[in-house]
């Protein structure tokens, strides 16, 4: 594959719950190594976008081409060897309650790419260590904090070798002071040339890392762009203007 | 009327006996009330309507008829038709299984229910199957959860076993209406019958809330445990 063609590409993508229109023929594509950054206001569709491109909610129409692999979405079989290939982070993340923290990212090695259980203890020791948390592999999710439940959530992700990290609003659960340690987690990714596809409100990561960014309202992308372009000062852009208000936020709190 | 210590001494050995047959009957039934309601609380969450519609009737039924009716319907009725040759200790156990199922179904249900949905999302983001997610991280966590109510259900299985004797099961009750017609000392039977069904009950529940405790996922603060 061509290293600048599209490791995916999302044409057209509608969903509807009922007579409420959340996605409305949504396209986009994303390049290897390429970290686009959802933003807008709540509702506008990102989460549910996000979820439609791993079919967690399957979309009313459109489609989805992973490694120029068209997704049939009446297929179990593609729908789960999709799932392998997309690791999604959740803002509350969702980590297994009754498992270890080295147990919650086994179990979908094991289970789902059948790797043995030592090849798999490894692995998932390998990237506790990458997220900082290789001394907590035998804590439990109720023992852990908001930033190193989430990290472990990202270590979970990463064993199964994702082609591309999806991250729903993943600092948004999280105290102010745990922000920074999964920030850090994810700047790192990106350094490693991660494919992310990422929904949040934290300035840091939209300004700092996005390639570009796709501004989300009423279940359209209305504006698309690099930072460079969208948020300077005194752009008359919409997403300088949502990033203005959430700087303001962030002074008011401070 | 004075307690007759010796006649409750001298049948003891035969009561015990009969014990045996109970908890036999009360252990087998649970663990098929068990399999029953797992698999009804599965289809229940997750099935279609043309899988959880009969469950819902099969629940309203188990719910709806007493136990002494199920039983005389199934030893002397159905079976009977069918031309199956039970015992009654098969019987007994096979409505009392059929009737806690029933209700362990409801159990684990709302235990389905009230786990975070995330966790199932996750599950089916890393590319699990929906059967997969159910048995690796579903039933896992519910059934830890359910057995506060489960201890419940024993509880109440072991007293509605009792009705085994009206078909003939040779369990406590049976013996100890055997041995008090004979002997005429009612009153320190009974209470000796009473007494070994409490020990039942205490013993099954203390087991119970040991192996609850053995299973607490840590982290997780319970109030008023100890």
């Amino acid at each position: 594959m061509n290293e600048s063609s599209p490791i995916l590409r999302v044409n057209n993508i509608t969903k509807s719950f009922g007579d409420n229109t959340i996605l409305n023929d949504v396209s986009f594509e994303l390049v290897k190594g390429e970290i686009k950054v959802l933003i807008g206001p709540s509702g506008g569709g990102k989460s549910t976008l996000l979820q439609c491109i791993n079919c967690l909610v399957v979309p009313d129409s459109g489609d989805i081409k992973l490694e120029d692999e068209q997704i049939d979405f009446s297929s179990k079989q593609d729908l789960y060897s999709l799932r392998q290939r997309v690791g999604m982070i959740f803002q509350d993340f969702n980590l297994f309650d009754h498992l270890t923290a080295l147990d919650n990212i086994t179990i979908a090695l094991r289970k789902v790419k059948k790797i043995s259980k030592k090849e798999a203890v490894k692995r998932a020791r390998l990237e506790l260590e990458q997220v900082g948390l290789g001394d907590k592999e035998k804590l439990y999710p109720a023992q852990l904090s908001g930033g190193q439940k989430q990290r472990v959530a990202i270590a979970r992700a990463l064993a199964m070798d994702p082609k591309i990290l999806m991250l729903d609003e993943p600092t948004s659960a999280l105290d102010p002071e745990l922000i920074g340690e999964v920030i850090a987690v994810i700047k790192s990714l990106a350094h490693k040339g991660m494919t992310m596809i990422m929904a949040t409100h934290q300035i840091s990561l939209i300004s700092g890392l996005a390639d570009e960014i796709l501004f989300m309202e009423k279940g359209k992308i209305v504006e698309q762009g690099p930072p460079s372009l969208l948020l300077t000062s005194g752009n008359s852009s919409k997403s300088q203007g949502f990033c203005d208000r959430l700087n303001e936020l962030s002074e008011v709190e401070g | 009327m004075p307690i007759a210590l010796s006649a409750v001494i001298d049948s003891l050995p035969y009561l015990l006996q009969g014990s045996f047959i109970t908890a036999g009957i009360v252990v087998s039934a649970m663990l098929l009330g068990l399999v029953i309601g797992v698999c009804m609380a599965v289809g229940l969450v997750y099935g279609n309507r043309f899988i959880k519609y009969p469950l819902t009737m099969y629940v309203w039924v188990f719910r709806g008829v007493p136990v002494v009716v199920l039983l005389f319907l199934f030893y002397f009725g159905l079976f009977t038709f069918l031309d199956l040759n039970f015992s009654a200790f098969a019987s007994v156990t096979i409505v009392l299984g059929m009737t806690t199922g029933a209700y362990q179904a409801n159990i684990f249900r709302g235990a389905i229910l009230s786990l975070p949905q995330g966790q199932f999302k996750a599950a089916s983001a890393l590319g699990m199957s929906n059967g997969q997610a159910i048995r690796s991280i579903v039933l896992p966590q519910i059934l830890r959860m359910s057995i506060p109510a489960w201890s419940n259900e024993y509880s109440i299985i072991l007293k509605d076993s009792a009705l085994a004797f009206v078909i003939g099961a040779p369990e406590i009750m049976a013996r100890t209406q055997f041995v008090a017609s004979r002997t005429y000392q009612h009153l320190s039977l009974y209470i000796a019958a009473g007494i070994i069904y409490f020990l039942l009950t205490w013993a099954g529940v203390i087991a119970l809330r040991k192996l609850e405790q053995y299973l607490r996922i840590p982290g997780y603060s319970h109030h008023g445990s100890n």
